[in-house]
């Protein structure tokens, strides 16, 4: 078995665990855009995975098993291609590739940083104590109330524009990455090439500009 | 018309190379770009200076040897061309052209635009035989391959072993090269039973060989001078998953 080594097999450990994070972000997108209706969903939407108790943990151990496969062939399979690739050409030109597919291991690796920021902001609560769920009064259904720590951070200025920066990163991985396990997994046939790489972009911007609309519109006031 | 060309000078392996700047003048749009260096290959031997070394064979666009990336591009700007078919009539009088041997640390440079493509045949030689019959001559129509099949298969074949996919790729893979192989012969009755050897063993050789790894970048099927899919690549990766799967499932 040369999964682990071979060249397409690495590639297609990096698309499933890619396609399992891109089923990752779309459930965690459902649930935060629930602040856009008010705290009593939110807060419920909250209590109701935090009282999933152990199944809590077997699934932030299923998110870290795909995070490790996917960050450590991703950057094993860049240092390969750096290593196979000798100085540029006196006039470098391509054709169709596109900036966010050659920015993969950058836009890869401001998510991997993003994230442990975000868990420390709003999973163990320790970057901003004052404005933290475990700080504030109980909703009033005694709830933790993680509508006002949403709101009270993303109208600090420097908060919101650490989460928008990092959803523009994320944007950008989609916009490559989508259309590219297509092709990883061998769906794609000739014909359906153009189509394919199209959609996923229009998915990115999606993906991104609704993640975007969070920290964007409670920064703006429209969301208080 | 008259050209001011930098072309990469290198005496060996071990050289480090650099650009040098000629002029190519009264160069006549009809003639192709090889016709082109051989007349300014002609100037500077007659004044004693050391001819540009460059690969060709065929010079009609079907044997693979003619490797040159001219304005950052394999085998220049033209589409489904190769540099011998290239003709000086897509250039105009006062052009700087840039021309540069094929880059990959697979491809060691061996003198100036010439390039050790050895790595290509070993991809091949992985791949290893086909079972065909051999002795009489068998009975007409006993082996069938449909016309779909038959079309693809030529799709595949069409490629000429060039090497300007691997020139083109940001991660100088070998992909598409080694999935117009494996495409071809995994669908014909020739070819077939070894299809699962065969994509392993071409796609470790790769790395081996020390090509990089696809990321779907398609810039090699923009570069290919015999417009091979990368719909190719995907069937490469689709008879890789099959050969995971145990026989007795398949
Ligand atoms: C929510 C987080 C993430 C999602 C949804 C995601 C998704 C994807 C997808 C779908 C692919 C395409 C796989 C393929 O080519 O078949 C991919 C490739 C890749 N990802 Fe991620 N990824 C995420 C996080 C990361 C992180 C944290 C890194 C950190 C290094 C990273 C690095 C890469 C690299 C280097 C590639 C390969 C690029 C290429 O093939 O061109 N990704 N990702
Ligand atoms: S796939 Fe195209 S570019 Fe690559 S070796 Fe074959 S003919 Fe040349
Ligand atoms: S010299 Fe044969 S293909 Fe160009």
């Amino acid at each position: 078995m040369n999964l682990f080594t071979n060249t397409v097999g690495r590639k297609i450990l990096m698309a499933v665990t890619g396609l399992l994070l891109i089923a990752f972000i779309t459930v965690h997108l459902i649930g935060n855009l629930t602040v856009f209706a008010g705290p009593d969903s939110i807060n419920a939407y909250a209590k109701a995975l935090h009282d999933l108790g152990p199944l809590v943990w077997l699934f932030r151990l299923g998110m870290l098993a795909l995070f490790a496969v996917h960050i450590t062939f991703g950057i094993q399979l860049y240092m390969e291609n750096k290593a196979a690739t000798p100085d540029p050409y006196a006039i470098e030109k391509t054709l169709v590739t596109s900036f966010s597919a050659k920015t993969m291991l950058y836009t890869g690796l401001i998510i991997l940083a993003f994230l442990l920021y975000h868990l420390l902001h709003f999973t163990v609560q320790v970057t901003n104590p004052a404005i933290s769920a475990v700080n504030l009064p109980l909703d009033a259904a005694s709830r933790p109330d993680v509508y006002s720590m949403m709101v009270l951070s993303f109208q600090k200025v420097f908060i919101s524009l650490i989460y928008i920066v990092a959803m523009v990163a994320l944007l950008l991985h989609l916009a490559h990455g989508i259309s590219s396990w297509v092709q990883t997994l061998g769906w794609s046939t000739g014909p359906s090439q153009d189509k394919v790489i199209s959609i996923g972009k229009v998915l990115a911007i999606v993906y991104g500009l609704a993640y975007i609309a969070i920290p964007l519109l409670i920064l703006a006031r429209i969301v208080k | 018309m008259d050209l001011t060309l930098h072309v990469w000078r290198q005496k060996g392996p071990e050289d480090t190379g650099k650009l040098e700047t000629y002029k190519a003048k009264n160069v006549s749009p009809d003639q192709s770009f090889l016709e082109m260096l051989d007349e300014l290959n002609d100037d500077l031997i007659k004044t004693g200076q050391d001819p540009i070394a460059f690969d060709h064979d065929c010079r009609e666009g079907i044997c693979g040897m003619c490797s040159q990336v001219i304005n950052g591009r394999p085998h220049g700007q033209q589409e489904l061309t190769t540099v011998c078919q290239l003709h000086m009539r897509e250039f105009a009088d006062g052009d700087e052209i840039f021309i540069e041997p094929w880059r990959a640390r697979a491809f060691p440079i061996l003198r100036d635009l010439i390039v050790d493509r050895t790595a290509l045949d070993v991809i091949m030689q992985a791949g290893g035989y086909t079972s065909c019959h051999t002795g009489g001559v068998a009975d007409g129509n006993t082996l069938l391959i449909s016309k779909p099949v038959a079309d693809y298969a030529m799709d595949a074949a069409a490629c000429i072993g060039c090497g300007a996919c691997v020139a083109a790729c940001p991660n100088s893979s070998a992909m598409l090269f080694a999935s117009a192989k494996v495409a071809q012969l995994a669908v014909l009755p020739q070819g077939k039973p070894e299809a699962r050897r065969r994509v392993l063993a071409m796609t470790e050789a790769n790395l081996s060989e020390g090509f990089g790894n696809c990321t779907n970048h398609y810039e090699c099927e923009a570069a290919c001078p015999k417009g091979i899919s990368v719909k190719f690549i995907a069937k490469l990766n689709r008879e890789y998953l099959k050969s995971m799967i145990p026989s007795a499932m398949e």
